[in-house]
């Protein structure tokens, strides 16, 4: 089944005020920059994003978070964003920090039917407050609940006409987890080749997971 | 020397032949230039790399291939690039045989705080807590004082990273290692005594005997 391809815009109109939004990228690294752009330019906001972090300002999901478009964000880190620190401390935006290994095993628990996962990681911390803790074969575990997305918006090197995706180095990260969570799935990849181009071995994430591709950059 | 290249290179001895090492982002990075050449060892970066080399010419830099801080870099041969679940399985899983990571303060237990400082700064944890969890051995290479104040305490007071005891503490001053009996002063650093370190340290530290000087070579 052929994919339908929209433009930027098309795409952001989409996205209903509230959304929550899971957003590939890494400092930048792998956002699909294109939608963002489209979405801080739209406006509708109140949105709940799920990433890695928050960019820098005027950079990635840095300038949905300038736009005041993010109501609550659901990140590792937000080290590197002055303007979403002060929001937090504000009360003008919601920040919850997941640690980074549980924050992408929360958004796989979502997106391959698991009811949660169990990790170590932060018992003892601030992180573990308010958490069931499940003891197995002597060792403690957090009960982290699962994460899914009303859209998960997606950076590929390249897909093909069914949506098959490949993606490159360091713009893997959220990108392959995130595409199987959420209800609607849009990537945006920096090439749209024929199908039988990307190897069936080189395909990470499955066309029939994704709904929309974006067409290429005019 | 610098301070920190003295911790830098104090450090990159912890390195041994054929490791999965991740560095943090900040000092602990500057660890990789002081691993010999020919010591075969491969760096890992969190958001996605087996492999990490060495930043590319001007010029050359890929958007697509960074360090966890954001920085360009380049792949050494052998080099593997991963997804997050990918890349904190295995640092989660024990696959990972060191991490060095920065520090705010570490405590008579070898507990880490290295991850906010309430209501004055609230970066995220990132992946330290995961780093902290799940790698063999964790290397804390950080400033000894902070303003004159010791970053090594008797209890943390800062939020902590892990309910994990670090492998080592190394700082320009000291290499500490937290133990059963506590903390273990191993080596001193240079130029610097036993009781230069201990007047330093505001935890009780345990010293054996003769405390060698830290050999930099």
């Amino acid at each position: 089944m052929k994919q339908r391809a929209l433009k930027p815009e098309e795409a952001a109109e989409l996205i209903p005020e509230g959304a929550v939004l899971l957003i590939g990228g890494f400092m930048g690294v792998g956002s699909p920059h294109r939608l963002i752009d489209a979405i801080a330019a739209r406006g509708v906001g109140g949105l709940t994003v799920v990433a890695n972090d928050t960019c820098r300002p005027g950079q990635g999901i840095g300038k949905l978070v300038d736009a005041g478009l993010v109501a609550k964000a659901i990140v590792s880190h937000i080290g590197l964003n002055p303007e979403a620190q002060r929001r937090m401390i504000a009360g003008e935006m919601e920040i919850e920090l997941v640690p980074q290994g549980t924050l992408v095993e929360r958004i796989r628990a979502g997106g391959v039917g698991l009811g949660g996962v169990l990790t170590h990681t932060g018992v003892g911390t601030l992180v573990a407050e308010g958490k069931q803790i499940i003891e197995i074969d002597g060792r403690k575990y957090l009960l982290e609940k699962p994460i899914r997305g009303d859209f998960a918006l997606i950076d590929a090197r390249q897909a093909d006409y069914v949506g098959n995706l490949e993606y490159t180095l360091t713009a893997h990260n959220f990108n392959p987890i995130m595409a199987l969570a959420a209800d609607t799935v849009i990537a945006e990849p920096h090439h749209i080749m024929p199908v039988g181009v990307i190897s069936p071995d080189a395909v990470k994430t499955p066309g029939v997971l994704v709904d929309y591709l974006l067409e290429r950059a005019q | 020397m610098d301070v920190k290249e003295i911790i830098a290179r104090r450090v990159a001895q912890e390195v041994r032949e054929g490791m999965l090492v991740n560095l943090g982002i900040g000092l602990p990075s500057m660890v990789a230039s002081f691993v010999p050449d020919d010591m075969h060892v491969f760096f890992q970066a969190e958001n996605g790399v087996i492999g990490l080399g060495s930043r590319p010419p001007e010029g050359m830099e890929d958007r697509d291939l960074t360090d966890a801080g954001g920085g360009f870099v380049t792949a050494v041969p052998g080099a593997a690039s991963i997804d997050s679940a990918m890349s904190f399985g295995l640092i989660r899983g024990g696959h990972l045989d060191m991490t060095v990571l920065g520090g705010l303060q570490v405590d008579e237990k070898g507990y880490l705080a290295n991850w906010m400082v309430p209501g004055k700064m609230v970066p995220g944890m990132g992946g330290a807590m995961d780093l902290v969890t799940g790698a063999k051995r964790v290397i804390v290479a950080m400033v000894h004082t902070q303003k004159g104040k010791s970053k090594i305490v008797p209890e943390c007071t800062l939020p902590l990273t892990a309910d994990r005891r670090v492998s080592l503490i190394v700082t320009e001053m000291a290499v500490i290692e937290p133990t059963d009996d506590g903390l273990v002063l191993r080596e001193r650093g240079p130029g610097v005594s036993v009781e230069d370190v201990q007047g330093a340290t505001e935890a009780a530290l345990v010293v054996h005997g003769e405390v060698p000087e830290m050999a930099l070579g």
